[in-house]
C-alpha cells in the first residue's frame, strides 16, 4: 500500500470494558476475524480512518502514474513501452477499485479528489521523488512495488470487507510489477559499464525513500495502535520494513548491486538485517510539501482535473438529455 | 521509396500504429478522469502490439535483419510512413479524441478489407488486428457522440477539433502507386471503396453526434511518402532518445 502515517482518532483504543454495547459487539466481530460490510454499524472513527486510509492509498495509485508515465515516451524498446504502459494502467485500475472502495464507506470519489488538490488528503511520499533515468523505472518497480506489496499482503486481512477484497486483486498485480523492475535492473547489471552505473545510481536515491514508505516508528503512535486494534492494518511499521529490508538486500547482491546503508549487515541472532538510521527529518520535509517534485505532482493533477472539467460536464450534460428524451418518449 | 510496394505498405500501416500509440499512451496519469488512462492506456497497448506485427513483416520482406524494434528507434523522420493525422499535437484532449475518432473510423474498415487480402500474412495481422479496432472505434464513436451532443462546451471543443482536422483524413483514401500496386494484386483494398464506406459512416455519426465536418477544405498529404510536419520529429527524438543515447545495448 502506499499510505503513511494515516490519522487514526487520535486516541488509545478503548478496553472492552470502556466500549458501549455496540461498540463491543463490533470490536468481538473483529476479534473473531468476521469482515465488516458495508452496511453495517460501525463506530465513527473506524470509518474515518477507513476512508483516510483507503483514499491515500487511491491517490498514491493516481499521483503514482506520474513518475512512471514520465518515461512512457521514452521506453527504450517496443516491449519496455508496452509493460511500462500496462504497469502504469494497472496503477489506475488500483486507484478505480480503491475510490469505489472509498465510496462504499458514504464519500464521493469527487470529494476525495477535490481533498488531494487542496492537500487535505494525502498520497505516499514515494512519489514526490523523480524519475531521472531510465534505471529509476527498475528501481520503482523493484523498491516501490515491493515495499507496497509488503503492505499490501498483510491489507487481504483488513477487518473491512471491499478493501481487503480490492486488496487480494491488487496483490496479484502488484507482485509482477515487482519482477518487472527487478527485470529492468538484472537487464542492466548483464549490461554495459554504464548501464551497471545507471542501476546503481537509481539504487542509491531510491533506496532510503522506500524505507520512508513504511512511515515512522509505530512505538508509540496512537494511531497505529488504534488501526491495529481494528484490524485497519493488521501489522507494524517497524515489522513491516525489516520485512522489506530482509527480502531486497539480498535480491541487491544476487545482481551485484549495493544497498546504499555502510551498516546494512546480517544479524545473526536477530535473524534479520541490521541498517542504519532514516533519516526522518527528509520523510517530515516531503510530507510537508517540500519534497523535490510535490509542486509538479499536484500541478499536473490539478491541470488534469481543470482541463477534463468539459469533458466530465459534457459527458453529465449527454446523459441528462438522453434520460429527458426518454422520458418524454415513454 | 521502397522498390517493393509490400514493403512501404506494411510501414504505412505500422508506423500509423507506432505514431499514434506513442501519443496516447501519453495521456496516461493526465486524462480527464482515470477511466480515460485506463481506456487510451488499452488502445496504446493495442497499437503497440499492432507495430511489432506489421514493422517485423516490413523488416522481413527488407531482408536485412532489421528488427521491429530497429525500425522504430532507428529510422530518421523523413523514413516514416504513417499519415499525418496520427501526429498532429497532442496537447488538448478534445483533438486526442478527435484524432482517434477520424483514424479509427478508417482504421476499421481498412483492417476489415486487408482481412480478405490475397496475401496471407497481411490478412493474418488484419484478422488479430481489427477485434482490437473494433473495440476502438466503438469506444472513440460513442465519446464523440456525448461530447459533441453534450454541453455547449463540449460540443464547441469537438467542432473545434473536427474543423481542425479534418484535413488530414483525406491522405488517408488518396490512392498513390503502392495503394494501386497492392490493390491490383487483391493484397489491399482500392482506397476508394473504403472512401465510400468512411464518407457513409460519417454522416451518420457526425449527425448523431450533432457536428458538421468542413466544407471545401484543402485536404492535406505527405505522410505516406515521408514528408511530415514539423511535429513528428520532436516525437520521433523524444521516442528514440534511449536508442540514440546508448546505441546498440539491451534493455
Amino acid at each position: 500500500m502506499y499510505a503513511q502515517m494515516v490519522k487514526s482518532t487520535g486516541e488509545r483504543p478503548k478496553t472492552l470494558d470502556e466500549m458501549t454495547p455496540e461498540e463491543r459487539a463490533f470490536q468481538t466481530r473483529i476479534d473473531a476475524d468476521i469482515k465488516i460490510e458495508p452496511k453495517e454499524w460501525m463506530p465513527e472513527g473506524y470509518r474515518k480512518t477507513l476512508i483516510r486510509q483507503i483514499s491515500q492509498h487511491a491517490h498514491s495509485e493516481v499521483v503514482g502514474q506520474l513518475p512512471e508515465g514520465n518515461w512512457i515516451n521514452r521506453a527504450p524498446t517496443l516491449d519496455r513501452k508496452a509493460i511500462l504502459i500496462a504497469k502504469v494502467q494497472d496503477e489506475a485500475g488500483h486507484g478505480l477499485y480503491l475510490y469505489c472502495a472509498a465510496e462504499t464507506l458514504g464519500v464521493s470519489r469527487d470529494e476525495l479528489i477535490q481533498q488531494l488538490l487542496t492537500g487535505k488528503a494525502k498520497y505516499s511520499s514515494i512519489f514526490n521523488y523523480p524519475s531521472l533515468t531510465w534505471a529509476d523505472i527498475g528501481a520503482i518497480g523493484w523498491l516501490v512495488d515491493g515495499a507496497a506489496i509488503m503492505n499490501q499482503v498483510q491489507l487481504q486481512r483488513c477487518s473491512y470487507g471491499p478493501y481487503s477484497r480490492a486488496m487480494i486483486r491488487i496483490c496479484k498485480e502488484e507482485s509482477f510489477h515487482q519482477r518487472q523492475g527487478y527485470d529492468i535492473m538484472m537487464a542492466l547489471m548483464r549490461g554495459s559499464p554504464e548501464q551497471q552505473e545507471m542501476a546503481q545510481d537509481a539504487l542509491n536515491r531510491w533506496w532510503w525513500p522506500s524505507l520512508m514508505m513504511f512511515g515512522p516508528s509505530d512505538a508509540d503512535s496512537v494511531h497505529s495502535a488504534q488501526s491495529m486494534a481494528w484490524k485497519i492494518k493488521p501489522v507494524g511499521n517497524d515489522e513491516l520494513r525489516q520485512r522489506f529490508v530482509d527480502q531486497t538486500v539480498p535480491q541487491a547482491e544476487f545482481i551485484g548491486l549495493k544497498v546504499p546503508d555502510p551498516e546494512v549487515k546480517w544479524n545473526e541472532e536477530r535473524g534479520h538485517y541490521d541498517f542504519g538510521e532514516i533519516d526522518w527529518e527528509e520523510f517530515y520535509r516531503v510530507l510537508k510539501g517540500e519534497g523535490p517534485c510535490n509542486r509538479e505532482r499536484m500541478a499536473a493533477r490539478q491541470k488534469a482535473w481543470d482541463d477534463g472539467e468539459w469533458f466530465r460536464e459534457g459527458l453529465m450534460a449527454h446523459s441528462k438529455k438522453r434520460a429527458a428524451k426518454k422520458l418524454a418518449a415513454e | 521509396m521502397n522498390d517493393n510496394p509490400t514493403i512501404e505498405f506494411a510501414l504505412r500501416m505500422g508506423d500509423n500504429c507506432l505514431i499514434l500509440a506513442q501519443q496516447v499512451g501519453a495521456w496516461c496519469g493526465h486524462a480527464p478522469v482515470v477511466e480515460e488512462d485506463i481506456a487510451f492506456a488499452n488502445v496504446a497497448l493495442d497499437l503497440i502490439g499492432q507495430t511489432k506485427l506489421w514493422l517485423g513483416y516490413a523488416g522481413e520482406l527488407e531482408g536485412k535483419g532489421r528488427s521491429a524494434d530497429d525500425l522504430a528507434f532507428l529510422r530518421d523522420v523523413r523514413q516514416f510512413r504513417n499519415c499525418l493525422l496520427v501526429e498532429q499535437p497532442n496537447d488538448e484532449f478534445a483533438k486526442a479524441l478527435m484524432r482517434q475518432f477520424l483514424f479509427d473510423a478508417w482504421h476499421h474498415p481498412m483492417l476489415t478489407a486487408l482481412t480478405k487480402s490475397s496475401n496471407a500474412r497481411i490478412a493474418e495481422i488484419a484478422e488479430k488486428s481489427v477485434k482490437e479496432v473494433s473495440y476502438h472505434l466503438e469506444r472513440s464513436h460513442d465519446l464523440i457522440t456525448r461530447l459533441g451532443d453534450g454541453s455547449p462546451e463540449s460540443h464547441a471543443k469537438m467542432q473545434e477539433a473536427l474543423n481542425d482536422l479534418w484535413r488530414f483524413t483525406g491522405e488517408l483514401m488518396t490512392p498513390d502507386s503502392v495503394d494501386e500496386a497492392l490493390a491490383a494484386d487483391g493484397a489491399a483494398p482500392e482506397l476508394s471503396d473504403i472512401q465510400a464506406e468512411y464518407t457513409a459512416y460519417m454522416r451518420s455519426a457526425l449527425e448523431e453526434a450533432t457536428l458538421v465536418a468542413p466544407e471545401k477544405v484543402h485536404m492535406y498529404q505527405g505522410g505516406k511518402t515521408g514528408v511530415h510536419t514539423e511535429k513528428l520529429g520532436h516525437l520521433v527524438a523524444e521516442m528514440q532518445w534511449m536508442q540514440r543515447a546508448y546505441p546498440g545495448l539491451k534493455w
